[in-house]
């Protein structure tokens, strides 16, 4: 019988293949020799071709379905194997993030609009009549601070050291998680058709302004925003990138285009998922600056020189022309 | 087979495999262990920041903060990139997770999928229980929504064929049973098929199709006992084909059965590779496939 022939041929490249995706499966692509690694995509095409000529000429159900999943293993393997670490992580750096920003170029725009709403909308609001910061700052944000608080108090929070010295390192990463949680949360809840993240937008944004309207009524403007600015700049930023990924997210769902509504979601959701990595990353170095520099730091010359710094290197990293 | 919950994919090579969608309660199981790891893990975290303060204070205490960060939000993502789409949860219950169109599964469809687990469960979660962590001043209202919110996304992998929550869609990924099946011995390899003195002619060949050849290979490939089967099989196949027992001596059921089922199989796929795909006795005629 033809299909007996064929399989006593073959049986020896399936084995061959079935020990190396065993092998896989426990420890990773990384368990296998550079031998090995060469040899499984050849051994998975002709496995997969064995599949291909059994459905053609086999009736053995057994056999049929033991390539079946074989070939699904080996796939798997095959095709969720990562590159290194560290190489993934450059090119992810140098290419993806950018381009992934820049592919989303109108969300970031409309995100950071909204922001800039709710800044106006929030100093505006203080500065005339500065008894509504309460309304708009609830007590956990505001720590006592407010139209209440004498400019002295007001200006010791700028220039105060907070926490005792070793507990600097601690309070960067309190901020580092909490805000990173905030913009993943502004992503996530693209899919609730975006108005959550506008809605996490516009609050971000007014809690700011209400904070900015109660220091400038103070003669304390300027030096305020030296205080936000130097980690400001990178966390703001990195607000205003996880609300536009939130927002590609509602675009997708709501605008599908020539796309089905589903595939559209895949496509995009993924593409808004490399920016909110790329969003986490900046959460992190912001935490560093706020937690230890502006804690030790406090001439505001200097503030407001990192600040313009800052601005000026994200400015060149996300206009460079993208790499091909 | 479960022929309602298998999707095909189709490979870059151009290949289609089968893959079968995980059913619910896997996932629910899965998804389960993993948070039961997740909050030991949270535990064994709180408890070392703890004792790390004593001794280092800030130190830590950012340690700690960093882990935990790390536990809730990147748990998922850190065992699917490094284990092939799989978390402990996953491999011990025997699902995976996989690109729903045959593509590479990449990091961030894996990054994406699992960060709309903070909206699915976690959120509405911290809603309904402690609103007012979240927004102080919530209306009572807020809740319910919340509720309804939480449930709406817990059932919706519920109602599309697919099993898909939202990070899949978001994601663009499938959940799948891990397939794995052991290649047993071939039935009709000369060495196991019995004494061949047994012979069929066409017309005796031709009263069964593909799914009576392979139910009998279930039979035949059935863990013991199953004596009284295979009598009652055979008993039933010589019936119908109207099977004369040879004069010189007795015949065991089971070398009859093998000895029917390879000449069966050899008919059958001689008919096939001449174009003629025979599927079953009944609805009779031939498929023809180009």
């Amino acid at each position: 019988m033809k299909s007996v022939g064929f399989r006593r041929e073959r049986e020896g490249t399936w084995a061959e293949l079935e020990t190396l995706v065993q092998r896989v499966e426990r420890g990773g692509i990384a368990d296998l020799s550079p031998a090995d690694v060469s040899r499984l995509p050849v051994l998975y095409r002709a496995t997969l071709s064995s599949l291909s000529v059994a459905r053609a000429i086999s009736l053995d159900a057994n056999l049929l379905a033991y390539l079946e999943s074989l070939g699904a293993r080996a796939y798997v393997a095959i095709y969720s194997a990562k590159s290194h670490p560290l190489e993934a992580a450059r090119d992810f750096w140098r290419r993806q993030f950018p381009r992934a920003v820049a592919a989303a170029r109108a969300q970031v725009a409309l995100s950071a609009i909204v922001m800039a709403l709710g800044v106006v909308t929030g100093a505006a609001l203080t500065l005339q009549d500065p008894a509504r910061f309460y309304a708009l700052v609830s007590e956990g944000v505001a720590e006592g601070r407010g139209p209440g608080s004498t400019t002295e108090e007001l200006r010791d929070v700028l220039y105060g050291k907070r926490d005792a010295a070793d507990l600097l390192a601690a309070f960067a990463m309190f901020l580092f998680t909490h805000n990173a949680g905030i913009g993943m949360l502004c992503f996530a809840s693209g899919f609730a058709a975006g108005v959550p993240t506008l809605l996490l937008l516009f609050g971000n944004g007014l809690i700011l302004g209400a904070f900015s309207g109660l220091y400038a009524e103070r003669g304390l403007g300027l030096e305020f925003w030296a205080w936000i600015l130097p980690h400001g700049v990178t966390e703001l930023l990195a607000v205003v990138l996880c609300g536009a990924a939130g927002l590609v997210l509602a675009e997708a769902l709501l605008f599908p285009g020539r796309h089905t509504r589903l595939g559209n979601l895949a496509l995009r959701g993924r593409e808004a998922g490399l920016v909110v990595i790329g969003a986490v990353l900046m959460f992190l170095a912001a935490g560093l600056v706020e937690g230890i520099f502006r804690q030790v730091v406090h001439a505001p010359a200097v503030r407001m020189s990192v600040a313009a710094l800052t601005a000026v290197g994200w400015a060149a990293y996300f206009l460079r022309r993208p790499q091909p | 087979m479960t022929d309602l919950r298998q999707r095909e994919i189709v490979t870059p090579e151009g290949v289609p495999l089968h893959f079968v969608v995980a059913r619910a309660g896997d996932r629910i199981a899965a998804f389960t262990v993993d948070i039961l790891l997740i909050s030991g893990a949270s535990l064994v975290v709180i408890l070392a920041t703890v004792l790390l303060m004593g001794a280092t204070r800030g130190i830590g205490l950012a340690v700690g903060l960093v882990a935990f960060f790390l536990l809730r939000n990147f748990y998922f993502t850190w065992f699917e990139c490094l284990w092939q789409g799989t978390t402990p949860g996953k491999r011990a219950v025997g699902v995976r997770v996989i690109d729903g169109h045959g593509g590479i599964l990449t990091a961030e469809a894996v990054f994406a999928r699992n960060l709309m687990r903070e909206v699915e469960v976690f959120v509405p979660l911290v809603a309904v229980l402690a609103p007012e962590s979240l927004l102080p001043g919530i209306p009572a209202g807020v809740r319910w929504l919340a509720l309804a919110w939480l449930f709406v996304l817990a059932l919706l992998p519920l109602f599309n064929r697919d099993r898909l929550r939202v990070g899949d869609l978001v994601g663009g990924t499938l959940v799948v049973r891990a397939p794995s099946f052991v290649l047993c011995e071939d039935l009709s390899a000369p060495a196991s098929a019995g004494p061949s003195v047994l012979t069929f002619t066409d017309a005796q060949l031709d009263l069964y199709g593909i799914r009576e050849l392979q139910v009998l290979e279930s039979l035949l490939r059935e863990a013991r006992p199953r004596g009284q089967a295979l009598e009652a099989v055979a008993k039933k196949i010589q019936a119908k084909v109207g099977w004369v027992r040879p004069p010189a001596g007795r015949i065991d059921d089971e070398d009859f059965l093998r000895a029917f089922y390879t000449a069966q199989r050899a008919r059958l796929e001689h008919r096939m590779l001449l174009g003629e795909r025979r599927e079953a006795k009944r609805g009779g005629s031939l498929t023809r496939r180009r």
